[in-house]
């Protein structure tokens, strides 16, 4: 049985749309990992300990266990409590969340690195401390942190195939269900391969026109 | 012009960094309109004087007055960070290494704290900007970002920022140390303009030449104390104690 890949214009349709869920949750979960990861950076750097200490907690949990897991818990798990989520969105929160942290940590040492000149100008025309830090630091920190933000992404974006655990219908698991119906594995992944290059490629793209939107502002 | 002699007061200075005391019983007046040069050897306290005046750098004792309120009064944390973020409108400050903010375009760099803190609209913002840019020659460069700009155009567009907040003190330190020397002139020349329209100014500079064309007091500083001051043309010409003598022997091509 050798390789035949006329067999996938037929199932082109499902593995399409799994690709359009696999954009739709990383858009999704990237966009709440970047304000996610500016809140837990302000957090862990500024807020007393009384707030500070739950969100230690909460980082050390996404930080120290697998992702899987943590999926598992929040779709699964929650529902002992009355938290019935949809799959897309504990999926969502579960790969925001856990990227989050992982922005956070970039973002803290970028705050730190921020000259403290900037700090004492901004107090200096009567900004506050926290007007301050959301007009002068953060968004300072978060320019310098562009990059590496942008390759937590990509590894965001390739950790979704995990979220169809949960029975999200993203391209990973459309493409094992088409595999499912035409027993052609290797075709059908060497498509959802594709897929992913074409995903990984267009974010790429966009992280290049914002670092050169951004480039005289540094 | 000294309708009000004790415009700004600082009385009985003192501020130490754990045990070291950087200023020692500092005490001086400035009357509104008046413009007084501080000078004095590296680590003398100048800068940390002019910082205590705005409360970046707060006092261990003493008080400082402006316009008759108490810059550094004694209130409960959150009451006086209210206080003193609304007195820190009124002085302006200038730095050696001019800290614009690198993301935000000259107009953004001045118009946000009078957006923020002011309300204004957008069409006055912007017509804050243009006026206050334009005093200081850079209103061709009113979109440019910070990089884009030589480090005079940067001292230039960061005294514009000061500026806009309207304050009844500027206080600049050392501001054109950092700059090349073929800049030092554009940033001097708009401190000039301001002297003529009679802004208080403190002013911390190594320039002697600077400070005895503009300034109206000259004050030495040494190890925290103020040795000496008075008129440039006493100060410069005829000092009458030694530390000051030898300190300008230093510093003047022809001194006393
Ligand atoms: N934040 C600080 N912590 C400890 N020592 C300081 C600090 N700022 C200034 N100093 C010390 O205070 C003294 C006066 O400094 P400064 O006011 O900067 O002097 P100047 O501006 O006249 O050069 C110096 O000995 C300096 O090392
Ligand atoms: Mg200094």
């Amino acid at each position: 049985m050798g390789l035949d890949f006329t067999v996938i214009p037929k199932y082109l349709d499902i593995v399409l749309l799994g690709g359009l869920w696999t954009i739709g949750i990383t858009v999704a979960a990237a966009l709440l990992s970047f304000f996610g990861g500016i809140l837990f950076a302000v957090i862990a750097l500024y807020a007393p300990a009384m707030i500070r200490w739950p969100f230690k907690v909460v980082e050390f949990v996404f930080m120290g266990t697998p992702l899987l897991l943590q999926l598992f818990l929040i779709y699964f798990g929650l529902v002992q409590i009355g938290v019935d989520l949809p799959a897309f969105v504990a999926g969502v929160i579960g790969l925001g969340l856990h990227f989050a942290v992982y922005n956070s940590e970039l973002i803290q040492t970028a705050i730190l690195s921020v000259d403290k000149g900037q700090m004492e100008a901004a107090r200096t025309v009567g900004l506050s401390r926290s007007q301050a830090l959301r007009k002068v630091v953060v968004p300072q920190a978060v320019r310098a942190v562009i990059p590496p933000i942008g390759n937590n992404m990509i590894a965001l974006l390739k950790d979704s195939a995990l979220v169809s655990v949960i029975g999200v219908s993203e391209l990973t698991l459309s493409a094992q269900r088409a595999i499912g119906a035409t027993y052609r594995p290797f075709e059908f992944y060497l498509l959802a391969a594709a897929f992913y290059y074409v995903i990984n490629l267009c974010m790429e793209w966009v992280q290049r026109r914002i670092e050169r939107r951004i480039s005289l502002s540094r | 012009m000294s309708d009000n002699p004790e415009f700004v007061q600082i009385r009985h200075a003192q501020k130490s960094f754990g045990k070291l005391e950087v200023l020692k019983d500092i005490s001086l007046n400035v009357a509104r309109g008046q413009i007084v040069a501080i000078i004095g050897p590296s680590g003398s306290g100048k800068s940390t004087l002019l910082r205590a005046i705005n409360d970046l750098d707060p006092l261990t004792g003493g008080e400082v007055w402006l316009d008759g309120t108490q810059v550094n009064k004694s209130l409960p944390h959150r009451q006086y960070e209210k206080h003193i973020n609304a007195m820190r409108q009124d002085i302006g400050m200038v730095f050696q290494h001019f800290n614009l903010f690198p993301h935000l375009t000259a107009r953004e760099n001045v118009t946000m704290a009078p957006k923020l803190l002011k309300g204004l609209s957008d069409r006055e913002a912007d017509a804050l900007a243009e006026e206050q840019l334009d005093k200081v020659g850079m209103l061709e460069r009113i979109d440019y970002y910070p990089s884009q700009l030589s480090g005079g155009q940067k001292q230039r567009v960061a005294i514009a920022r000061a500026l806009a907040m309207k304050p009844k003190l500027m206080l600049f330190d050392e501001a054109t140390s950092a700059l090349d020397p073929e800049l030092v002139d554009e940033v001097n020349q708009v401190m000039k303009k301001l002297a003529e329209e009679h802004i208080t100014m403190i002013i911390v500079t190594h320039e002697m030449d600077f400070a005895a064309a503009v300034c109206d007091r000259v004050l030495f500083m040494d190890q925290g104390v103020v040795v000496e001051e008075g008129p440039p043309w006493v100060i410069f010409r005829n000092p009458k104690k030694e530390r000051t003598r030898a300190f300008l022997r230093k510093h003047l091509e022809n001194a006393p």
